[in-house]
């Protein structure tokens, strides 16, 4: 094609043309350096070199993995463990430090926020809820109403040994099924639970003697409530005056307590995470703003 | 100005479609550009070779580098600005300012950039130079090229490839530099400690310097730089750019014909065609055949030139900085004149002076100390048992200071008797708390605000949260809510 057009010398410029036209204007020869050739044969040769070296082909299971061997998975899961051992290191420091140093101190603080907040998605807020908020039956967080203590060490305590669960050192505390086992009538209940009712600001029902109400209360609830209601939290009796109520503020969630009372579980998480990210959780949840 | 232009042959083979660069053997030159070229490459180069090794006090624990990319610890240092990496909008600026520099330089006198300090240039200029002391003067090596391999050919190759191949390594070697403390790179790099990065860079550099500066050249002005291109569309008839006076050179003769001539009465240019230009020139153009894209207009054809026109005893200047205006004038009979300020040239003054301003005022009030708020998704309150409402938020210290800063804390918009506490952090003035930040750091703290006993909060109450240094009153600020029931 060349050869049949290529003598026609544009007389402007005076540049060979390539002899094509499109409506009128035609193409100047200028030709290309060599260089630029063989640099386009040089990237071949390197796209051959970098099949042998690198991981390229497609075959019908697996892939040409390459001579050097190399893997971005690989690359990636090395970074991870070299990051995890990174991390045990700044958890071996939590290990040695009190937790109240790990509160002032801003490097093991920041580091045992981060981990406490993992930690806490992963295994706490199936419960507890992602922001701490808890449900009927698991406590809320991140008030300052505490069954079982709010302090740094009362919450590592909880966290690590967990809720009437059968580990030796859970907190333990149990509520008679005054209701279901006989120990007070069905009148005693409702007397009992209205008289609970109105210390915790609720309006008692209509005809129920409160005076007895009382009565009942001293004789069978005070030892672990208190005569005044207030709890007792190494018994993980709750404060009645309040709105710590786990299983629902109304006279008939009162009743149903006295009657048929749910005592809640949690699991001992010691033998189940590391001891750092056990110290990291009650740190992180010390700080939600409930901690006391 | 096509009128000057001589047909280039065209490509008789049948594989024309790509061609072998010509060799181009440039000619010493002396004169004026000659100078000017050489006092820009030193300084120039000077610049780039030792500016990592400028110190500049920053405090203990901080970079005494004047200039210094610190990648690891994402800074960049220059002199007594410091940047952080979400302030690279600087580099926008700087690469505006750059843009229209170029533009600028244009307007006034053509491809300043190109010729004088564009480091191609000035490398090549170098390497050229290194060339002429190795293997001699243009003649010399064109003869020396057409001769068979002997000894004295390979050993004079041998040296300039080899003290090429030293040049490009200390560029390479020098840019690592900015990377780096350069006193302890530099023996680090000596004893095979540095990191491989830094090994590769110089090689990279190595072999870019070297190919680019000795084997491409021109080339890459003429194939790869777009801005021949861009600077032949900016450029107008005001511009000095290099240019050959055809009005008095033409028609050119040798120095007996043109002698001949005007004995004869007939007209006669100054042009004694000696092509002295075209040897001297780096990228091989005929500035006889006017402005053109291969030109970089370094002005070592005007030395050429006017080292000819004094020996033959005619005025210098046949080829030197001109405008096409002017050229056509002189032609017509008309006075010759340069128009500095012009339209072009106070737009890109003024955008300059512009961005420069902005740039400066952003570096002379660059926040020095920062916060960020993030207001709690969940719970986005709490109630508490004495009946207040608390809200949290995690919030961001920034410090940019070389020094460990304290910072009060203070939430406006909230009713008096409200409280704040920072978890972790027991120290307070005035009942605010004092949050301790690191040098050049940022901290990040869980703050707790507690609404007053007995005050019922609205739904909704808009807040600032500020930071106040005591000993500088610098002070930063974000806003919030305080959300309630």
């Amino acid at each position: 094609m060349a050869d049949a057009h290529s003598k026609e010398i544009d007389t402007i410029s005076g540049v060979e043309t390539t002899g094509h036209e499109w409506d009128g204007l035609k193409e100047l020869n200028n030709p290309l350096p060599k260089w630029w050739l063989y640099i386009f044969y040089a990237t071949v040769v390197w796209a051959i070199g970098y099949w042998v070296v690198y991981p390229s082909w497609p075959l019908i299971s697996s892939y040409t993995s390459g001579v050097l061997g190399d893997s971005q998975r690989a690359d990636a899961l090395a970074a991870y463990d070299a990051g995890l051992e990174n991390r045990a290191k700044t958890g071996e420091q939590l290990i040695d430090a009190s937790l109240e140093d790990i509160r002032s101190t801003p490097e093991l603080l920041e580091f045992a926020m981060a981990s406490g907040q993992a930690a806490f998605g992963d295994n706490c807020a199936p419960c507890h809820g992602s922001g701490a908020t808890g449900a009927i039956g698991y406590p809320n967080l991140q008030d300052d109403k505490w069954i079982w203590g709010g302090t740094l060490d009362d919450i590592h305590q909880t966290i690590s040994y967990g809720i009437r669960n059968g580990n030796d050192e859970a907190r333990f505390g149990d509520m008679p099924a005054f209701g279901r086992d006989g120990i007070l009538d069905e009148e005693q209940v409702t007397q009992v639970a209205n008289y609970v009712g109105s210390i915790a600001g609720l309006e008692a029902e209509d005809g129920v003697d409160l005076e007895a109400g009382k009565t009942v209360f001293i004789d069978n609830c005070a030892s672990c409530h208190g005569e005044d209601g207030k709890g007792m939290q190494e018994l993980g009796a709750p404060d009645l005056t309040g709105s710590n109520y786990l299983y629902g503020k109304s006279i008939e969630a009162i009743k149903n307590q006295v009657n048929n009372p749910r005592n809640g579980v949690m699991p001992a998480w010691a033998p189940r995470l590391e001891p750092s990210t056990v110290k990291s959780l009650a740190v992180y949840v010390h700080s939600l703003g409930g901690g006391q | 100005m096509n009128a000057q232009m001589k047909p280039v042959a065209a490509p008789q083979d049948e594989d024309a479609w790509f061609a072998s660069a010509k060799k181009i053997y440039p000619m010493a030159v002396e004169g004026t550009f000659r100078k000017i070229k050489w006092a820009l490459l030193f300084v120039t180069l000077g610049i780039y070779y030792f500016t990592p090794f400028i110190r500049w006090d920053r405090g203990p624990e901080a970079p005494d580098q004047a200039v210094l990319i610190d990648l690891a610890g994402r800074r960049a240092y220059f002199f007594f600005i410091e940047i952080w990496p979400q302030e690279v909008y600087y580099i926008t600026g700087l690469l505006i300012l750059a843009a229209m520099a170029l533009f600028l330089m244009n307007a006034v006198a053509g491809r300043l950039w190109c010729g004088y300090l564009c480091p191609q240039t000035v490398w090549t200029d170098l390497f050229l130079w290194v060339e002429r002391h190795v293997e001699g003067d243009r003649r010399e090596r064109i003869i020396r090229d057409k001769e068979p391999w002997t000894a004295n050919k390979v050993a004079r190759k041998g040296v300039k490839h080899f003290l090429w191949l030293m040049i490009a390594w200390w560029t390479g070697g020098a840019w690592v530099l900015y990377f780096a403390d350069a006193p302890t790179l530099v023996v680090d790099l000596a004893t095979g400690q540095a990191a491989l990065a830094a090994y590769a860079w110089i090689a990279i550099l190595t072999f870019t310097t070297y190919t680019l500066a000795g084997h491409m050249r021109e080339q890459v002005c003429v194939f790869m730089c777009p801005w021949p291109r861009i600077q032949a569309a900016l450029t107008d008839d005001d511009a000095l750019n290099v240019a050959y006076r055809w009005d008095r050179g033409e028609p050119r003769g040798s120095l007996k014909e043109n002698k001949k001539l005007t004995l004869e009465g007939l007209p006669a240019g100054d042009c004694i065609d000696c092509y002295q230009c075209l040897h001297a020139c780096p990228t091989g153009v005929d500035i006889r055949n006017g402005l053109q894209l291969d030109c970089i207009q370094c002005g070592l054809c005007i030395d050429a030139c006017d080292t000819v026109m004094t020996k033959i005893g005619k005025p210098t200047g046949l080829i030197g900085y001109d405008t096409d205006d002017n050229i056509k004038r002189r032609a017509e009979g008309l006075p010759t004149s340069y128009r500095i300020i012009r339209p072009r040239t106070i737009v890109y003054a003024v955008i300059i002076l512009g961005v420069a301003a902005i740039m400066a005022f952003a570096l002379a009030t660059r926040d020095v100390a920062g916060i960020n708020v993030l207001h709690d998704r969940n719970p986005i309150y709490v109630e508490l048992s004495d009946g207040t409402v608390r809200n949290g938020y995690t919030v961001r210290f920034l410090n940019k200071e070389p020094s460990e800063r304290d910072f009060v804390l203070s939430v406006d918009g909230m009713p008096k008797e409200s409280r704040i506490e920072v978890v972790g952090v027991d120290k307070t003035v005035d009942g605010k708390p004092v949050v301790t930040v690191g040098r050049d750091q940022t901290r990040e703290v869980r703050v707790l605000v507690f609404s007053p006993e007995g005050v019922t909060m609205p739904k909704s109450t808009p807040v600032t949260f500020r930071i106040f240094e005591l000993a500088s009153g610098d002070e930063a600020t974000a806003n919030d809510f305080f959300k309630a029931p």
